[in-house]
Order: C-alpha cells, then sequence, then structure tokens
C-alpha cells in the first residue's frame, strides 16, 4: 500500500514539461530556438528559469533586453504564484508541453510584480510561510525557528532538495493531537473568471462540534459554485497539483499533504471542457 | 460526509482506549450501562428487580435492589476468579504399618492445614455461596518447590514440624503431600444477591446507600476494595473481606458514627466521606493500609448554611457536594494529608447527584431535565474542571431517537447558510475569555439536541420544576406511579419540536392526566431546548425564527417549530413520530470508567454518535488506508505523473541536482575519547550529498580542539550501525555506533544542548543512515526487534547471509534503527504479527507503521501511529541506624550511607531532589512506602539488617542495628509509536509461534503469561487480525512467569518457583493443549525464561547461565538434560531456524565492558543446534531482543571448516569470567553502557 509519504514526494517531485518559445516582436539577431524544460511544480517561475534566460540572450542583443516575463496565450504569468498553481489556472485542459511566450520588452506593470533578484522571491515565499503558520499555530511555530531554519526552508526549495525542506517543514505540519487539527487551514482559491486574485478566509479543520471538515465543506462555505449538484453535469473542476481529490477528502490532511511549499493549499476553480 | 472522517479519527483513538463502563440507573429502577466505546447505553436486561443505586469500579459494579438487599454484577474476564483450595495429608511410620494415618496423639490432625494447627479434612471444605462452582476434584500436588516429587507428592522430615525433603530418607519418619482443589466465581456479568448478614445475624433495617473505593489503599491481597454502606435507620457498615478471590466479602461490620447518615461516599484512596441527615457531612479519618475502615469522624460543615448537604462523592483529591437547593460544591484543598479540605467554592449548575469517578471526573445528574452530564476538562491541575456536557447519546430501546434526528438535520441545515458554521467556532471559541454561566450554555450548545443546564428564561409564573427527592425512599414508587403515564404519551418528552399537533395533544393529554409529569417536562417544552443555543450561533436567516422560540409562549412554539421545520429540517419530516420519551436518569457511577479530559468519547452528539456507529461497522471492511479520497489522490498522482512527465523525461531539469552539498552544522558536546574522559564542546556537521547511483550519503564530521591544534573526527554515515538516544535528567545525549566503535564497546557520544536539538538531529541522522542503506518504510516481517533498558525499540533488517554458516554477517555489523514507543519486552514471528509489553504490563499489538516518537515527518508514516502510555516506578531508600538513646533515627554513623539513598547507598536521592528518569517522564503519583519489595517488610515498611549493605529482612531481631524501606514514586511517559493497546489483561510475557501459518485467515499460536502469572493463549490471531479476539485460561497450579511456544505447537513455561514445563498435546485443533509435564530444572538453579526454536529448547536461569535441552525428538518432546551452554546470560531468544541469540552481560571490548549485548550464536546447524562460539553486537544496554522473524534461510555454501583466524577472534570471553559474579559497575562514567541500566 502506498503511504502518505510517498503523495509528498509525488507533490513535490511533480514536472511540467514546458516549451518556452520568445515571443514573436522580440527583436532577435537570429532566429531563436524554443527551449524546453521540465518545470518543478512547486517552484517559482523566475527562480528556474535562469537556463531560459540565458538561452535566449544568445540571440539577443543586450540593449533589447529588459526585464524577463511570460505569458500564456496572451495571459501574463504572475511568477508569485507556484507554477503547478499557473499551469492548473491557465493551461490544464492544454496539450503539452505547456508552452510559454518569454518577453523581454513592455513589462506589464499592471499585472505583474517586478523579480529583479532571488532575493524577492526568498522575501515573498518566506512572508507566505509566515502567513500560512499565523493561521495555523499563530505563529509560534515559525517563530521558533532560527534564521538558519528558515533559511533551510528556502535553500531546500532553491536547490530541489526534498529531504533538507521537509526536515523541517514537518514541524509547520506538526499540531496537537487533541487539536486533531490545524487552527485555521491556509488556503487560497483561484478563480479563472473572476476579478479577485483568490478568495481566502479563515476555515478551521475541525468545526466546532467535533466534525472533520472537508474539501466539499470549504467550497460550501467559501465558493458554493463551484460544486455541482448531483443532477446538473459538472460546471467546475477543483484542481490542486494536476488532481481533482474528491471533495470528502479531509482538509487536514490536505492542507498536510498537498500544501505547496509556501504551506498554502493552492486549489483552482476552473471550468469543465465542455466535452 | 464529513461525519464520516472525523469518526475515523475518532475511532482510531477510541481503539486505543480500553473499554470501561459508565453505569446508570433511570428513574423507574432501569440499569443501563454506556460503554466507553459504544454510543448507546444498553439496558442491563437480567436485572430481574428495579435498582435504586448502583456503585461501580472496574473489576464489578454494586447495587441496591428495590428489595432493598444489595447485588454483586462482577465483569467477566478471559481470567476467571478462582480459588485454590489446599490441604494437606499427614502420615507417620511405624515398624507395623510402614507409613500410615496413624499418628501419635500429640501430632498434627491427619488432615490439616500447612501449619497443622487447624483440621481440614476434604469434607470440610464447603463453596463460600452459591455464587461459587468447583473446578474439578481434589488432586495430589506433585511439585515440590520446583521440583518433581515421586509418584505420589509426598514429602518427608524426621518430625513434624521440620523440613520437608522430597526424598525418604532412613530417618524419615513422618511425611505429608498436600492436596488441591480450585473453586471458581461462576455469577460473573449477573446481579448475584449478597447475604445481608452482619457478624451477629442479620441486620436490623434494609439498606439504603452504597459505595465502593478504596483500591488504591492497599495492593495486598489483590484486589481488595471497601464497601461502605448506609442503612435506612442512617448507620454505616463496613463490608469486609472484599478482594480478587473473594468478590463477595465476607460479612458487614457497623461502623459507630456521630448522627444519621443519609449518603456516603467513598474515593479510590482513603478518602470515605458522608451526608448526615442535618446536612452536615463527615469526613472519615484513620484510613490506612492496616485499617481500611478508618478510625474517627470528623464533622465539615455544610457550604450553605441555609440549605444542608444532601449529597456527597469523592475522588482521590476532591470532593464535591449537593445542598438541598440543587446547588453543587467543590471542596478546596483536599490531599492526602487533608481529607478535610479547607473551603467550598459554589459551581454553576444545578444537580440531584454527582458521582466522582476514575481520574477524579465528575458526573453529574441535572436537576433540570434529568439528563446525565460529565463534566469537561478535569485534569490533575484543575481538578474542579471547565463546564458541564451532557451525555447524549440514545437508549438500545430507542428505536429512532428523536433528539439525534433533529440535531443531524440541525447540522445540515446549517451548512446551507453562508457563515454558519464559522460564526459558530468563533463564538465558542470567545466565550472561553468569559467565564461561568455564560460558557456553560455555549458549551451545551455546541451539542445542539441537549437541553441547556440554566433554565430558558420562561415566563416567571411557570411553576419550577418538581424533582422527586432522590434521598427518599419514597423516589422509586413515586417514579414508578409515573411510569403509567408515561408510556401513553411517549412523545411528550420531545426535545425539539417539530412533531407539533402530536407534542400538543399529547401536552393536554398529560395536562389532564397527571400535573407532576407536565412540570416534570416543563422544561422541555418551552421552546424545544434545542433551539436556544442555536440562535445565539449566527444562523443569519433561520436565527429571526428561531430566537422567537425562547421568547415566545407555549402557544406560539408551535408555530416557530413548524416553520423552522419546514425551513429547514428534512429528517423530521420523514419521521414526525419517531419520537421518544427523553430518560430521565437518577443515579450514575463512573468508579468504572476510565475516561480522563483527553479521552475521545462519542457521548455528546447523538449525530455523531449515529453515524459513527454506522462508520464502524465499515471501518472493518476497509480501513482508512482504503478511502475513497486516499484512493483517488494516489491514483490521479500516478496519472498526473504519467502524463506529464514520462513522454517528457529527455527534457532537461530545471535545478540540476547534482550542484549542491548539503551541510547541517550545530554545536554539541562530545564524550572525549581519552583521558581524563569529559564533555568537551565540538562542532557538529553532517555533510550529504547524492552517491553516483542517486543514493544518499553522508559524512558526520566532529571538529575539537586538541593542543590548541584543530582536529577532527569522522564517520560515514553507510558506516553507522546504530543511533542510541540515551536521556537522563541533566544532558541530552546520544550515541553513535559503527562496527568499530561497537568492537571497542565506546560510542561516540554527543550530547545536544536542548532535547528539541538532540531529536532534529536524531530525526536527520536517522533518516539518512537509513537512506544510506536504502531503508524505507515499516520493518519487514522478518526484522529483528530489540528493546533497550530504557524501553527503545529498535529493528534490525535482516539480510539473508545473517544466518549463514560458516561465515555469517558479522554481529556488530548490523544495521539497527529505532521505531517510536516504549516497551519493556517485545516478540515476533516470521509473518509480521509483533507483540509488545509495556514496563506497566499494558499489551500493546504492532500496527504495520513505521517512526513516532521523535521519528517525525518523513521518518514516520502518518497512519497508524497512536498515543502510547507507559508508567514506572522509581525507586529510594530511606536508611535509619539504632542507637541505644533515640532507637532508630536517620542520624547515621559519619561513614554510614546518605539517610536518603539509591539502592547503592551511594547516591544521594532524597524526595525533592528527585527527578524522574529524563525529561519525557512526569510524576503522576507522590511518594508512597513500597511494601513489596523482596525480602518482606514490617508495617511500616522498614526492612531489617545487622550493617548495611547486607541482606534485609522484613522483621527487626536484637542484632539489626540498621533497617531500610524502599519509597515508590511514579511516573508516566506520553509517546506515539506504531503500537495499540491490546486490554484488558496486563501481561508479563508472550510468544507467538515463530513459523507456521500460511494463509491469513489461519489462527497464529500466541501465548501469554499475565502478569498475575496466569497462564493465557490469545484466540483468533490472525494476519489480519494480528491482535486477536480473546483470551483463554490455561490452568496452573502455581502462577508463571515466562512461556515460549515453537515449531509444531511445542509451548514450555517456566514457573515463578524455576521448575520447567511443557505442555502437552498443543496441536491447531486444541490450541490449549491438555496437561502440563514438569520438567526438572538444571540441579540447584531456578529457571528464569525459556525460549523454543523450529526444535531447539533453550532455558536460562536466575544466575545467568544458558542451557539447552538434550535428547528432544518427536516421540519425546520433553526431552532427556539441560546442557550448560555459557554464563553471564541475561535473555535468550531462539528463533525458526533455531537461531540462537542472547543478550549477554560482561562482554569485554577493547576499550570497555558492556552490559546487556546482543550476541549471536555462530556455527548452529541441523547437526549441531548447540553452536559453537559467540558473535558480540550492539550494547551494552540492551534488555531484549527477538529473532522469531527471521526465517531467512542462508543460501547453503559448503566450507571446509573454520579458518584458525574466525576462530580465534571469537573465543569465548564470556567463560573467562567467573560465573554468577555479581555485576558491579562502580565507575559512573564508564563509557562501554552508553544506555546504563
Amino acid at each position: 500500500m502506498a503511504d502518505d509519504k510517498d503523495v509528498l514526494r509525488d507533490v513535490w517531485f511533480g514536472r511540467i514539461p514546458t516549451c518556452f518559445t520568445l515571443y514573436q516582436d522580440e527583436i532577435t539577431e537570429r532566429e531563436a530556438e524554443p527551449f524546453y524544460l521540465l518545470l518543478p511544480r512547486v517552484s517559482f517561475l523566475t527562480l528556474v528559469t535562469d537556463k531560459v534566460k540565458k538561452h535566449f540572450l544568445k540571440v539577443m542583443k543586450a540593449e533589447d533586453v529588459e526585464e524577463m516575463w511570460f505569458d500564456f496565450e496572451g495571459t501574463p504569468l504572475k511568477w508569485h504564484y507556484p507554477i503547478g498553481l499557473l499551469f492548473d489556472l491557465h493551461a490544464s485542459n492544454t496539450a503539452l508541453p505547456w508552452s510559454i511566450t518569454v518577453h523581454f520588452k513592455n513589462f506589464p506593470e499592471r499585472d505583474l510584480l517586478h523579480c529583479p533578484s532571488n532575493s524577492v522571491i526568498e522575501a515573498h515565499f518566506m512572508s507566505s510561510i509566515k502567513e500560512a503558520d499565523a493561521l495555523k499555530h499563530k505563529s509560534q511555530v515559525i517563530n521558533d525557528m532560527q534564521k538558519k531554519d528558515h533559511k533551510q526552508l528556502w535553500m531546500g526549495l532553491q536547490n530541489d532538495k526534498f529531504d533538507q525542506f521537509w526536515a523541517m517543514n514537518r514541524k509547520l505540519m506538526e499540531y496537537p493531537t487533541e487539536e486533531g487539527g490545524f487552527r485555521y487551514i491556509p488556503f487560497r482559491i483561484y478563480l479563472t473568471m473572476s476579478d479577485r486574485p483568490f478568495i481566502q478566509k479563515l476555515f478551521r479543520p475541525i468545526s466546532s462540534d467535533g466534525y472533520t471538515h472537508t474539501l466539499g465543506d470549504l467550497l460550501k462555505e467559501v465558493y458554493p459554485v463551484a460544486i455541482s449538484s448531483d443532477d446538473e453535469s459538472k460546471r467546475y473542476q477543483v484542481v490542486i497539483h494536476g488532481i481533482e481529490p474528491l471533495l470528502e477528502t479531509p482538509l487536514q490532511w490536505l492542507s498536510e499533504h498537498l500544501s505547496h511549499p509556501d504551506n498554502f493549499l493552492h486549489i483552482s476553480v476552473i471550468p469543465a471542457p465542455s466535452d | 460526509m464529513k461525519a464520516v472522517h472525523l469518526t475515523l479519527v475518532r475511532l482510531s483513538l477510541g481503539l486505543n482506549m480500553p473499554v470501561s463502563l459508565l453505569w446508570a440507573v433511570d428513574v423507574y429502577g432501569r440499569v443501563y450501562s454506556l460503554s466507553t466505546r459504544g454510543q448507546q447505553w444498553e439496558q442491563c436486561r437480567d436485572a430481574v428487580l428495579e435498582f435504586k443505586r448502583v456503585t461501580a469500579v472496574q473489576q464489578c459494579c454494586w447495587g441496591i435492589a428495590c428489595d432493598h438487599h444489595i447485588y454483586l454484577n462482577v465483569h467477566s474476564s478471559d481470567v476467571p476468579i478462582r480459588y485454590q483450595e489446599e490441604t494437606f495429608e499427614n502420615q507417620r511410620w511405624n515398624p507395623m504399618d510402614n507409613f500410615s494415618d496413624h499418628l501419635l496423639p500429640s501430632d498434627r490432625w491427619q488432615w490439616s492445614n500447612i501449619t497443622g494447627l487447624e483440621h481440614q479434612p476434604l469434607d470440610s471444605f464447603f463453596l463460600p455461596s452459591t455464587n461459587w462452582e468447583w473446578e474439578g476434584d481434589w488432586y495430589i500436588d506433585e511439585n515440590f518447590g520446583g521440583e518433581p516429587t515421586e509418584k505420589e507428592g509426598w514429602t518427608y522430615a524426621i518430625d513434624f514440624p521440620a523440613t520437608y525433603t522430597k526424598d525418604k530418607k532412613w530417618n524419615s519418619c513422618v511425611r505429608r503431600r498436600r492436596w488441591i482443589r480450585y473453586r471458581r466465581y461462576k455469577a460473573t456479568d449477573t446481579w448475584a444477591k449478597i447475604p445481608s448478614e452482619g457478624h451477629s445475624g442479620p441486620l436490623p433495617d434494609p439498606f439504603n446507600d452504597i459505595s465502593c473505593g478504596g483500591w488504591e489503599i492497599s495492593e495486598e491481597p489483590r484486589g481488595r476494595l471497601s464497601l461502605w454502606a448506609v442503612s435506612l435507620q442512617g448507620k454505616v457498615w463496613f463490608r469486609e473481606g472484599i478482594h480478587h478471590h473473594s468478590p463477595e466479602g465476607d460479612g458487614w461490620e457497623e461502623v459507630s458514627l456521630p448522627g444519621e447518615v443519609v449518603q456516603i461516599s467513598c474515593g479510590p484512596g482513603d478518602l470515605v466521606w458522608a451526608v448526615l441527615w442535618e446536612g452536615q457531612l463527615i469526613v472519615r479519618e484513620g484510613i490506612t493500609r492496616d485499617c481500611p475502615r478508618g478510625s474517627s469522624w470528623v464533622v465539615v460543615d455544610s457550604p450553605n448554611p441555609e440549605a444542608g448537604a444532601i449529597h456527597v462523592a469523592v475522588g482521590d483529591n476532591v470532593v464535591w457536594a449537593v445542598t438541598k437547593d440543587n446547588k453543587i460544591w467543590y471542596r478546596r484543598g483536599i490531599n492526602s494529608y487533608n481529607p478535610r479540605g479547607s473551603g467550598w467554592i459554589g459551581m454553576i449548575g444545578e444537580m440531584v447527584m454527582i458521582n466522582v469517578g476514575l481520574n477524579d471526573q465528575v458526573w453529574g445528574i441535572s436537576c433540570e431535565d434529568r439528563a446525565v452530564y460529565f463534566r469537561q476538562g478535569v485534569t490533575s491541575s484543575e481538578l474542579s474542571g471547565k463546564a458541564w456536557k451532557a451525555v447524549n447519546v440514545p437508549r438500545d430501546g430507542d428505536i429512532r431517537s428523536h433528539s439525534s434526528a433533529s440535531s443531524s438535520s440541525l447540522h445540515s441545515a446549517g451548512c446551507f447558510f453562508s457563515g454558519e458554521v464559522r460564526a459558530q467556532s468563533v463564538m465558542s471559541e470567545d466565550s472561553d475569555t468569559k467565564n461561568g454561566p455564560q460558557r456553560a450554555v455555549l458549551e451545551v450548545g455546541a451539542c445542539p439536541s441537549s437541553p441547556p443546564p440554566d433554565p430558558p428564561p420562561v415566563d416567571p409564573d411557570a411553576p419550577k420544576p418538581r424533582i422527586p427527592k432522590v434521598t427518599s425512599d419514597s423516589f422509586i414508587s413515586e417514579m414508578l406511579s409515573d411510569r403509567k403515564v408515561k408510556r401513553e404519551g411517549p412523545t411528550t418528552a420531545v426535545t425539539a419540536g417539530p412533531s407539533i399537533p402530536e407534542e400538543e395533544a399529547s401536552l393536554r393529554e398529560a395536562d389532564a392526566k397527571s400535573p407532576p409529569l407536565a412540570l416534570v417536562l416543563s422544561p422541555s417544552l418551552s421552546g424545544g431546548p434545542g433551539d436556544p443555543q442555536w440562535s445565539n450561533v449566527d444562523l443569519e436567516e433561520t436565527q429571526t425564527h428561531l430566537a422567537v422560540g425562547p421568547a415566545g409562549v407555549r402557544g406560539d412554539t408551535a408555530d416557530t417549530c413548524s416553520l423552522s421545520s419546514v425551513a429547514t429540517y428534512t429528517l423530521c419530516q420523514e419521521e414526525p413520530y419517531g419520537a421518544d420519551e427523553h430518560p430521565l436518569w437518577a443515579w450514575v457511577s463512573g468508579g468504572g470508567c476510565g475516561v480522563d479530559c483527553h479521552s475521545q468519547l462519542n457521548w455528546f452528539n447523538s449525530a455523531t454518535a449515529l453515524s459513527s456507529s454506522v462508520q464502524s461497522m465499515s471501518l472493518s471492511i476497509s480501513p482508512a488506508q482504503t478511502a475513497a479520497w486516499r484512493k483517488q489522490i494516489f491514483e490521479q498522482l500516478s496519472e498526473r505523473s504519467k502524463r506529464e512527465m514520462d513522454n517528457f523525461k529527455h527534457y532537461e531539469q530545471a535545478i540540476e541536482q547534482s550542484q549542491s552539498v548539503w551541510v547541517k552544522k550545530g554545536a554539541m558536546q562530545w564524550w572525549r575519547d581519552w583521558k581524563p574522559h569529559k564533555w568537551v564542546d565540538v562542532r557538529f556537521a553532517l555533510e550529504q550529498f547524492s552517491g553516483p547511483e542517486g543514493n544518499q550519503d553522508g559524512i558526520l564530521f566532529l571538529y575539537y580542539n586538541f593542543n590548541e591544534e584543530k582536529k577532527y573526527l569522522h564517520a560515514f554515515i553507510n558506516e553507522v550501525t546504530i543511533l542510541v538516544p540515551v536521556l537522563n535528567d541533566s544532558k541530552h545525549t546520544f550515541a553513535v555506533y559503527t562496527a568499530e566503535r561497537t568492537k571497542q564497546r565506546w560510542p561516540i557520544r554527543l550530547a545536544a544542548a536542548t532535547e528539541l536539538e538532540m531529536h532534529d538531529w536524531l530525526a536527520l541522522l536517522s533518516v539518512s543512515c537509513c537512506d544510506s542503506r536504502g531503508i524505507q518504510g515499516p520493518p519487514s516481517k522478518q526484522a529483528l526487534w530489540s528493546v533497550t533498558c530504557k524501553g527503545d525499540v529498535f529493528v534490525c533488517e535482516p539480510s539473508p547471509s545473517l544466518e549463514a554458516c560458516p561465515y555469517p554477517t558479522p554481529c556488530d555489523q548490523m544495521f539497527w534503527h529505532q521505531v517510536g514507543g516504549h516497551l519493556r519486552l517485545v516478540e515476533c514471528n516470521s509473518l509480521g504479527v509483533v507483540w509488545g509489553v509495556g514496563y506497566d504490563h499494558t499489551v500493546w499489538v504492532y500496527t504495520g507503521g513505521y517512526g513516532g516518537g521523535f521519528l517525525q515527518g518523513l521518518a514516520s508514516s502518518t497512519d497508524n501511529i497512536y498515543t502510547q502510555t507507559d508508567v514506572k516506578c522509581v525507586y529510594i531508600y530511606e536508611n535509619q541506624r539504632w542507637n541505644p538513646v533515640t532507637g532508630y533515627t536517620n542520624r547515621g554513623l559519619p561513614t554510614d550511607r546518605y539517610m536518603w539513598s539509591d539502592a547503592t547507598g551511594l547516591q544521594e536521592c532524597t524526595k525533592a531532589n528527585t527527578k524522574p528518569p529524563s525529561p519525557h517522564w512526569t510524576w503522576v503519583a507522590d511518594w508512597a512506602i513500597d511494601y513489596g519489595i523482596s525480602g518482606g517488610t514490617d508495617r511500616e515498611g522498614w526492612q531489617y539488617a545487622a550493617d548495611f549493605p547486607t541482606s534485609y529482612h522484613g522483621h527487626k531481631t536484637l542484632k539489626d542495628f540498621v533497617r531500610r524501606r524502599r519509597w515508590a514514586r511514579k511516573c508516566k511517559l506520553t509517546t506515539t509509536g506504531p503500537w495499540q493497546e491490546v486490554p484488558p489483561i496486563p501481561l508479563s510475557d508472550v510468544t507467538i509461534i515463530p513459523c507456521g501459518a500460511q494463509s491469513i485467515v489461519e489462527p497464529i499460536p500466541l501465548w501469554a503469561i499475565s502478569n498475575k502469572g496466569d497462564v493465557l493463549c490469545r484466540l483468533g490471531v490472525t494476519l489480519l487480525t494480528p491482535a486477536g479476539t480473546s483470551w483463554l485460561h490455561v490452568g496452573t497450579d502455581q502462577p508463571f512467569k515466562s512461556i515460549s511456544i515453537g515449531g509444531a505447537n511445542q509451548v514450555w513455561a517456566i514457573a515463578r518457583d524455576g521448575s520447567a514445563f511443557y505442555r502437552g498435546s498443543v496441536t491447531a485443533q486444541s490450541p490449549s493443549g491438555d496437561c502440563w509435564y514438569h520438567i526438572p530444572s538444571p540441579v540447584r538453579q531456578k529457571l528464569q525464561q525459556v525460549s523454543v526454536g523450529r526444535t531447539s529448547v533453550y532455558t536460562v536461569d536466575q544466575h545467568g547461565n544458558l542451557w539447552f535441552r538434550q535428547g528432544l525428538t518427536p516421540s519425546c518432546p520433553q526431552g532427556s538434560s539441560w546442557e550448560h551452554i555459557s554464563n553471564n546470560v541475561r535473555k535468550v531468544s531462539v528463533g525458526p531456524l533455531d537461531q540462537v541469540w542472547i543478550i549477554a552481560d560482561k562482554v569485554q571490548g577493547s576499550h570497555s565492558l558492556s552490559c546487556g549485548t546482543v550476541c549471536h550464536r555462530l556455527g548452529v546447524q541441523p547437526m549441531e543446534p548447540k553452536g559453537q562460539s559467540w558473535d558480540y553486537g550492539i550494547g551494552g544496554g540492551w534488555d531484549h531482543i527477538t529473532v522469531r522473524g527471521n526465517s531467512f534461510e542462508a543460501p547453503r555454501v559448503r566450507m571446509p571448516s573454520l579458518t584458525p583466524s574466525l576462530t580465534a577472534s571469537l573465543t569465548d570471553p564470556l567463560r573467562t569470567h567467573p560465573p554468577r559474579r555479581p555485576l558491579s559497575f562502580r565507575n559512573t562514567e564508564e563509557n562501554g553502557n552508553a544506555v546504563r541500566c
């Protein structure tokens, strides 16, 4: 029987085959070959695309290069969302490899944050973890950690070191047995067709009278539209890490096993394919 | 759906808890019990009579029936209550008749007791009562002090009061033999009448109240209980002689009183309080081990001068009282030195009675609705608890409980209103900061169908519900008169009100027929008690409707309820007639109910209860791991990998793996390798990298300064053989062994600054060691298990060549890794069934998980890890010396040992400075004198001797100038591990057949010894149900201590007197065999332990000698004689290949000596089962090993003979030491025993 620990590995080692092509309007000295790469689902675009940048810079003049950014079918891709989330949200039912367009000009200031260096990603990543722990443990666990422990989490992600990351991250996943779960579940629900970037509310894994909340309970509470009733055809897919967990999956379990390294459960609600 | 997962969690927790019962009597005198794992009250059907009162302890329940007689219900157990009657047949020799029953006139009786002073012919033995039966007829005991006698069991002596021997000598003039017969208590699980006779004939008046307790006062005789009773005239009686072998006791003794008592309560310890007719309370003083009845009474005033006390309930350290106005009071300042306490504190709520159960948990019956309430949050630090919570489960007679229907519908209704669930939880959290009544209401509100403890705001004219006086004897009859009416209108007691027309009708009906009934029920009619709480909660839309409920007059209730039921109650509409009467309780007793504030109970929410009962049925079929959602996730993840990765493996990885070495550094202390040994500060680092084949590897570095020079020491992770935590109260240390270090008996000992840091390092190192050896997940079925003297559990995955001959894997190269949990011994078989026994004799079965304890995260499985507790005693000694002036005092000679010391006298150990063994242990009791020490004690626990340190005896003689007594204090450890409790019988030894059963349903023979020495055979153990189902008791004439079952169902056992027994005719069809064959021990040796492999039988005696049984053949399974193999052996484990492993003492390494070392017998072959020499593995500090899972036959290699060099290195240094010398370790800094024992 597969063990729950295997889920952690599967989540961590999830990869999306991606084809990077240079935007047609970019000025190049010679034709730019597309670049193929396996992107870790749990990482961030700007953290893992040094190779892409290097590849395209070979065919470009230095003066034509500004900050690199990406889009998929015209939608600018937010680097501060985990890669897997971007894929699930925008491209889940498209053909693989995922085709991303690379830009070096016309940075969409309205849509994207600048990412001048990895330290910005680190700051963003650590602030997510801290926020998540504030929800889970009133920040007690993260505050008890030392600076080097924080660094270990980040280095684990940056270098794709599962053991290094989880040696520390497990502490963030602990909870008092008698409470049966975290204080609140750190989650974000993303909708493709909404103006809101995402939904985030306080939601407990166990109700006050002892019920274990499930994914379905969460959706019922914060985004009931996502749940189709029995008689109608499925309108939405609820996707986490490229899979659709059953609605009766306990939320606490999901939070422990299917959270991203930033400790958030990133849930995409996308329209179901019509066919 | 949502309930399902919750109950999975609860059930899995619940399984860990032994089942015990809460007892209650309803107002009609029907007795019910509620199991801690159950979800409904089970009526005690065989109680023919109505009962008035019950008082329960763990093993039984006493009750007063309406005939005023006392009845006893002893819970049945797999081990029956049996008592051994014995008598001696005496004979004298004379030249005429040889030995005959012609005795001299000065001699003892021909049939007598052991002393010869009492005449005891066989026909003078009678059953004590009709509740007993004889097990068989009288027979002769042929065992004499561990040795078999001649056929007829005679023992010989020169004259009568003399030493007997089993051999007849020329001067043997008398002989005697022992006859035994067992009687068995048969009236279990039924109410057996206890004749109400005092020592001087029948008691003058019938009983009115009883209370049972006092089992903590003394452990001798086993199962001793105090039973106090109050008669109708207010007299108090104490039942003498209740203990395990005499559950009914002997008779009643009157206890003199300062007044007339109406009710009495007796705690588990020495607390006994009673209520006087006038309303004061009296406290019994002078209750001791020698005098469980106590000596005198002290009066304590009622908490409220206006309203006297009517009821009192005591526990270990608490006293609760109820006054005539139904107010509840908690007594401050109760402890063992001050049973009177210091003052009263008024508590929230109104109750008719209160009962204090195990762990000082409190139960009550509300005056408002007659429901049973449980006091939440009672802990040893907060004995008064936090709030009352109604026990809300249906009775077994209720087909459809209305309350459950309404509550579940309420709940499902709630889900449709956004914001509701969260609002509710926020509310209840806020209420934590408020105190008192507000919180009580809210907490009860959390379980929707329960009525509030405070009366809802009814209009002031409404009369208060009339509650019959519990103390009055008219009470039962009064309630019985209610019953008739009650049955005619069963729907009147509806707790929520959707079924309006019926309710109105029955209300009128009830009003017309019986006004008191309507009054009793009034609270439940005033607006549907389920509703007001929900109006506290932000139910947005429903709020407007529901909020009318409590405010509205009765007529309005109909409208509001019907409105709300239309709006939300779908379930209720389906079953408008599903309502049943709301149970009215009269008495509750939690004295046998083993819950504490952490217990997970399914008693407080009927919706949960119902769904979990459904779930529990399905659980046996589909365990949690195969839940649909989990399967879905596993499947989809592997599909995802296939979809997204399989075709793209040629793509480049975004992050290159080989680019980094990961280093973890820290500061530690290191126990220096050279003299003078001391702790020195070092830098510590673990470098991890990926090996050439992608496997993880690493190196440990230890940087230290030597003569101002920087140096380092290193160890390759793949060479580390074991990491051993060595927690003590001063340092957080662990030991790292490699094969080389094991040879030296000198590990790398490291100390971290904090416990947390140590556990981090251990967890990390452990994962990296396992990774480097490719070990993942749970131990295999073939794994070797071992336990250290600290209770830590280790496993080793055997290589196929471990039992190879002549070149097995060297013992010191075996890699051991830790599994969570705390055990004293562990036993396994080759099918993966593993059982463990804790220090407190609790039995645990392995769940198939791994990790637990400090092994968290990746090193631990998520499922199959449960909380495990263990309890052990810490002992210190109080030493005194005699002087002619003042007798024994605590002033010793200047040369004497400390007046408070450890067993050796070398270490000062006072009550105040003695700490639990490690920070993981916490004290759970106070210091108490230990009377159970070997050698015996006097009444105050003292043992006497001529001087320190010599042998001690339990009575003072003229030559004794010193004395000592042992104090014990219990401490408890709570940890986690892949173990689940197998209640209820505590064990001291267990054994599983090492080979056998091939199919998963075939029963696996498992035998055990209870901690009382009973031999037990487990039924229903299979691969699917490793915990089995029940015990089968196997009779013995004396207590046993060790047992082992080997190939072909050979069962060998060792009795407490050191003799060996072979069980005949054990087969799959007759799993418990037919009779015991007494096997003589090796000459002048008392055996200690036995282990039976495929064919070999090995025993260890009390002096550490290892013996092999010679001459075993299929036709003669008992063998012929014992052959000495080795000395300095502590334990032996013989496996399914007849491989022999031991725990040896005194193993000399190149640097140090170690005790408690795992050793392997080399050269064991089918034709040479005794082997040749020992190979030394991990140690010291090991206490137990089992190799009974390892059935890996080594690949057969033919080799000429052992090479000379190998034999040389493996000669047996054990033999070089003189046998039977006790070990002594003066140098406490000895490194060889990293885990010091």
